[in-house]
């Protein structure tokens, strides 16, 4: 809800009008599909970053994915990328919204993984604010325990 | 040959930040009554009114599923023919514009609401996220628009005080227009001086929480001279989208738009943006947003915006006024914003946007975008 400002206050004044506060209960399941599962359980098990190639478009789509884009031609070569990469762009995010998996502020970032043709977006740490720069060289650290989710690389370091 | 389909009326609620007192359909009522009242026309089935309804409002914002429903009976719903466009409500106007040239209806009313003050923002935008891969690290629109912000201002070399100069310049628009939010007398200094929300963006550099409504209703050529004194036509008008995952673009381009705007610029006959049209109002959720669909939109070669923006061209009295109307910084809802910016370009066109009148505007550019980053582009163009 938006704060209330001075001036929503007097509108609410002078409306006397009737607020209900209500929430929606709707679970929802999301299936990975058969290229999206293989991606995730390399990452789980093996700690490997996986792509799909397309000869025809010579590209390599991380994650990996089952259809190119550009041709429309299914994919299923598959190859593995590295864990190290170049950001190609990041924000440090001071707001919380409810939903970040770590407290803000967090830094977001677009690594280019090397052998990849795109980019993988992820978190960021172990770096001071002020030495982030476009261009930066940076490695995946995977967590520990690893579930089978993006979350499974905890976050980008810096090399 | 196909007649050309007119807008032949316009109206907008006051945008604020709380329309605590009305309700959805109430809010959209007061600028619905606005256009039945200007054209005197009725909802009817049988051609002697309007033949249809195309709507424009989000779910996750309303708080329900079908939210059209919403406001059926203030929108000439009942007994009658209805189309719900989601995402952003140029959209519906194309919608609209398209079933008039199928030649299957004459006369419709599009119309759009939407109340941030009821929803929570930045969860609706991180449930818009791939649920797998981008949902659950945390993002939403404005995490991704500082990213689209860093790689654009790195890229191209677009420095903070000229994204500044922008809101600088539209809430200052703003102080002209009476139904604009939040205009604001301030300097560069006052914008890079606020608050760090997602770096590089600042509070300044986004647009305030909004409720409000637009309306409007197009006819074909033959009734919509009649039933206006000042049709406004629809010469041209295009979308396009760009890729989901946010990692597959560079963030700093913007494909997108410029196929939607050459495709648009086709339709419409135009060869050369800045010399043909005269006004734009382009949607600009965040600052640096008005410099990068500019360049998108072909007023000036990839990171020449910034200047353009510096040299005076985008402010009133220049070549091409770029949002006279204060845009999404003065203060529009999203869903709501691109059908804002077509009701202003009209206002425009037909010289009665009083204290916020460009000068001569004969053609218009009218601009809308949805998601994150600007995924789903629309480009208008207008015409007296």
């Amino acid at each position: 809800m938006a704060e209330l400002t001075a001036d929503r206050v007097e509108r609410l004044k002078d409306a006397d009008v009737f607020i209900y506060h209500g929430k929606i209960y709707i679970p929802a399941s999301y299936t990975a599909g058969a290229v999206g599962s293989r991606f995730l359980i390399e990452m789980r098990d093996n700690k490997k970053i996986m792509g799909t190639r397309c000869v025809a478009c010579d590209l390599v789509y991380v994650p990996a994915r089952s259809v190119c884009k550009h041709c429309f031609a299914q994919l299923d070569k598959w190859v593995e990328v590295s864990d190290r990469g170049t950001l190609q762009t990041y924000t440090v995010a001071g707001q919380a919204n409810g939903v970040q998996p770590v407290d803000p502020p967090i830094i977001y970032g677009v690594v280019l993984l090397d052998g990849a043709s795109t980019g993988l977006v992820h978190m960021i740490s172990g770096v001071d604010f002020e030495k982030l720069a476009v261009g930066m060289r940076v490695k995946a650290v995977f967590a520990e325990k690893r579930v089978g989710s993006i979350l499974d690389i905890k976050y980008f370091a810096p090399l | 040959m196909t007649e050309r389909v007119g807008i032949v009326a316009v109206a907008q609620t006051k945008y604020s930040p709380n329309r605590a007192d009305a309700n959805e359909g109430e809010l959209v009522y007061e600028a619905v009554r606005q256009v039945l009242q200007e054209t005197g026309l009725k909802f009817a089935q049988d051609g002697s009114g309007i033949d249809a309804t195309v709507t424009c409002s989000q779910d996750f914002w309303d708080g329900r599923t079908i939210s059209s429903c919403n406001v059926m009976s203030y929108v000439g719903h009942h007994h009658s023919d209805e189309d719900k466009v989601a995402e952003d409500s140029l959209n519906a106007v194309y919608t609209a514009f398209a079933r008039i040239l199928s030649g299957h209806q004459d006369v419709i009313l599009v119309a759009t609401h939407c109340k941030e003050s009821q929803g929570d923002k930045r969860g609706i935008e991180n449930a818009a996220m791939d649920p797998i891969f981008l949902r659950v690290l945390g993002l939403d629109f404005l995490s991704a628009a500082a990213l689209q912000a860093r790689r654009y201002m790195y890229k191209y070399g677009i420095t903070p005080e000229q994204c500044a100069r922008v809101v600088v310049k539209n809430r200052g628009n703003a102080k002209r227009n009476p139904l604009a939010q939040e205009p604001m007398e301030i300097t560069v200094e006052d914008v890079l001086g606020s608050q760090v929300l997602a770096s590089p963006i600042r509070q300044l550099d986004s647009k305030p929480t909004s409720d409000g409504a637009c309306a409007m209703i197009l006819a074909r050529e033959g009734k919509a001279k009649k039933l206006a004194r000042k049709p406004i036509w629809i010469l041209g008008a295009s979308n396009c989208y760009e890729t989901n995952y946010l990692g597959d673009r560079d963030l700093a381009e913007c494909d997108a738009l410029v196929t939607a705007a050459k495709k648009a610029y086709k339709m419409a006959g135009i060869k050369d943006v800045m010399n043909q049209v005269n006004v734009a109002e382009i949607s600009e959720e965040y600052s640096y947003q008005e410099l990068l669909w500019m360049e998108g939109l072909g007023f000036c070669q990839r990171g020449e915006a910034g200047r353009l923006l510096d040299s005076g061209v985008t402010q009133m009295g220049g070549q091409l006024p770029v949002n006279p109307s204060g845009g999404m910084l003065a203060g529009n809802p999203t869903v709501v914003a691109g059908m804002a910016r077509a009701a202003e370009a009209v206002l425009q066109l037909r010289g009665e946007a009083g204290e916020h009148q460009a000068e001569g505007a004969k053609k218009a550019l009218v601009h809308g975008f949805t998601g994150a980053c600007g995924q789903l582009q629309g480009v208008m163009i207008l015409g007296n």
